[in-house]
């Protein structure tokens, strides 16, 4: 019965002294921090990021990259989606959200209620690619209202040969990004204009999973990034769009270029007022707009042109003036 | 004259029930089976795809967009600082809160309906706990995406399980050991902790350590209550900002690359071993303390 009670009293304090020691830690580890903020050239302090999934490796990229020019500054990227991201710019939590598609009207009304004012910063291009399986030997390219009457919610089962008469009669199966992601609700609106998509597509929050199951299925279709497709080549065949001037291939090329409408800018918005009172929440989001278009490339993503950076930050120097 | 044992009906029937008896015998080792080849699957798959990236610098470097000089350090420590939160927390208020309900409270129709409703949260989904972290504790009391935020919103989710391994832990305990303290003179509180707790250990942390697997395992919570992917940094004090493995596992799982598919495989390879480690421990405690009265 000792050896019980020893073992109890020692576990039950090892516990209380793990939390005491940690909170002892916090106070002076608060004055070292500050300590080291002093010089000029040498930045401390936190930048908090958050936002879209699809944003998230580029941000990862920079992050990565700053820690080599300012290793004391405590860069966090969370990845809530670019709505969930924004619910958290709005109650003041970050200092930069990622988001997919520009701000909506809604969020940008909760934003001035709040006196959050904020910039936005294009980083780069994705192109929303459409995909079907390899096996599907018929369609090559789809017009933008061949693309709506395919996605859009009609109550009735879709055959391909609802499509195009040539096509099969078979039963279309659809894979979109979840409803959450910033991909579905650009879809949404450039191709179906906010009508409800149909309601027996199967929805992810991982991109992968779509590819996985266009792979499988040879009736399926489905969209998603550029960089999903570029490294499935191999198990998935892309689909030309025409927008009225001929089918046009997503490629490197033509992904901010002639690939319309399911091109798409990628974006940080940065609140001014961190800008402006945070020295590292400035630095980074120069690093982060310098070295957009090379970390962009990297991930997958297209790089904007020159013109666009050099945009990005005269808004910057403007803020921080 | 009848006979207590018809032997000729008995013998008709044995064909039967031997038949009977193997069929359930197959149907229960098939359902094993069907468990172990899962399992046997998932491990293969696993360690196949994960084993080569696991190396030192696996545990030394920070994630990064470069699958080969991607690491979990942020992660692992920062998983290793969760469970410093979660531990003494969860089980504090859970062994406090059985003590209470199995030995001070009354026997009424409002502590049983307090026990229901425990019960009732063991079953709530992860993702609820995280929208009360991030109201409670997040917001309302400031924590922000602290190290401490994360750990109390992860102990809510598995309070109710200690709470219930430990109301069944003091209510093995029997009666007569009670009985017998109280007639030596001991007060309540004396044989509380003389008595039932010693005799009860075994049970509450069994199920202290079970869930905190649980808690080491779960992402939803931790996503709601913002804690980010990408640190480049360790937490230095509870206030501190963090990432767990399972969020990084997670995020490598849905890059498009497929070296990060194998990362991930890495990575979930070391929370098994984390998760082994941690019920082995458990099964260490479960039979080498364990008395049966």
């Amino acid at each position: 019965m000792k050896k019980f009670k020893g073992f109890a009293i020692t576990a039950m304090l090892t516990g209380v002294l793990a939390v005491a020691t940690a909170c002892g830690s916090d106070t002076t580890k608060e004055k070292s921090t500050s300590g080291t903020g002093d010089t000029a050239a040498k930045l401390s302090g936190e930048v908090i990021i958050d936002g879209s999934s699809t944003v998230y490796p580029i941000m990862e990229a920079v992050t990565e990259e700053y820690g080599t020019v300012q290793p004391d500054v405590r860069v966090s990227v969370g990845l809530s989606g670019t709505g969930g991201g924004f619910k958290k710019f709005i109650a003041g939590e970050t200092d930069l959200s990622n988001a997919s598609r520009p701000v909506k009207d809604e969020e940008k009304a909760e934003l001035d209620k709040n006196g959050i004012e904020f910039t936005e910063l294009p980083l780069a291009y994705d192109g929303i690619t459409v995909v079907v399986n390899p096996q599907n030997d018929f369609v090559d390219h789809l017009t933008v209202d061949e693309l709506k009457a395919l996605w859009i919610d009609n109550g009735k089962t879709k055959m391909w040969s609802d499509i195009r008469p040539e096509w099969p009669k078979e039963e279309i199966k659809f894979y979109s990004p979840g409803t959450d992601s910033g991909t579905h609700d650009y879809f949404n609106e450039v191709i179906l204009q906010d009508a409800p998509m149909v309601a027996n597509a199967t929805l992810s929050g991982d991109p992968n999973i779509l590819v996985q199951g266009v792979t499988g299925d040879k009736n399926a279709i489905g969209y998603f990034g550029y960089a999903y497709y570029a490294e499935n080549k191999d198990k998935l065949k892309d689909v030309s769009i025409d927008n009225g001037n001929g089918p046009v291939e997503p490629t490197h090329e033509t992904i901010g270029g002639d690939y319309k409408p399911l091109s798409r800018t990628v974006y940080t918005y940065v609140s001014n007022k961190a800008v402006a009172d945070k020295e590292q929440v400035a630095d980074y989001t120069k690093f982060a707009i310098e070295n957009a278009g090379k970390m962009a490339e990297e991930v997958g993503y297209i790089s904007l042109p020159e013109a666009d950076y050099k945009k990005d930050l005269e808004k910057l120097a403007e803020l921080t003036k | 004259m009848s006979k207590l044992v018809d032997k000729e009906i008995v013998a008709k029937k044995m064909p039967s029930r031997i038949i009977r008896n193997q069929i359930f015998k197959g149907l229960f080792f098939l359902s094993t089976l069907f468990g172990l080849l899962v399992l046997g699957v998932l491990f293969y798959r696993i360690i196949t795809q994960g084993i080569g990236y696991i190396d030192l610098d696996f545990f030394q470097n920070f994630a990064s967009r470069r699958p080969e000089n991607a690491g979990i350090k942020a992660a692992f420590i920062g998983t290793i600082w969760l469970m410093v939160v979660v531990a003494p927390v969860s089980l504090i208020l859970g062994v406090g809160t059985a003590i209470y309900l199995e030995e001070y409270a009354k026997k009424n129709k409002f502590t049983s309906f307090i026990k229901l409703n425990i019960s009732n949260l063991a079953g709530v989904p992860s993702i609820v706990f995280g929208l009360l972290g991030l109201t409670i504790f997040v917001r309302a009391m400031a924590l922000e995406r602290s190290v401490l935020a994360a750990g109390l919103t992860m102990s809510l989710l598995v309070l109710p399980v200690i709470i219930v391994a430990s109301q069944e832990a003091i209510r093995s305990v029997p009666k007569e050991l009670r009985e017998a303290s109280f007639a030596m003179g001991a007060t309540k509180w004396q044989t509380v902790l003389k008595v039932v707790l010693p005799a009860s250990i075994p049970g509450i942390l069994t199920g202290g350590i079970l869930a905190l697997s649980r808690a080491i395992g779960e992402t939803a919570p931790l996503i709601v209550i913002g804690i980010p992917m990408f640190v480049a940094f360790l937490p230095k004090t509870i206030m501190d900002t963090f990432t767990v493995l399972p969020m990084q596992i997670y995020n490598w799982t849905s890059r498009p690359q497929a070296e990060f598919q194998d990362l991930a495989a890495a990575g979930i390879l070391v929370m098994l071993v984390l998760l082994i480690v941690m019920n082995s421990i458990a099964v260490f405690i479960r039979n080498h303390f364990q008395k049966r009265y």
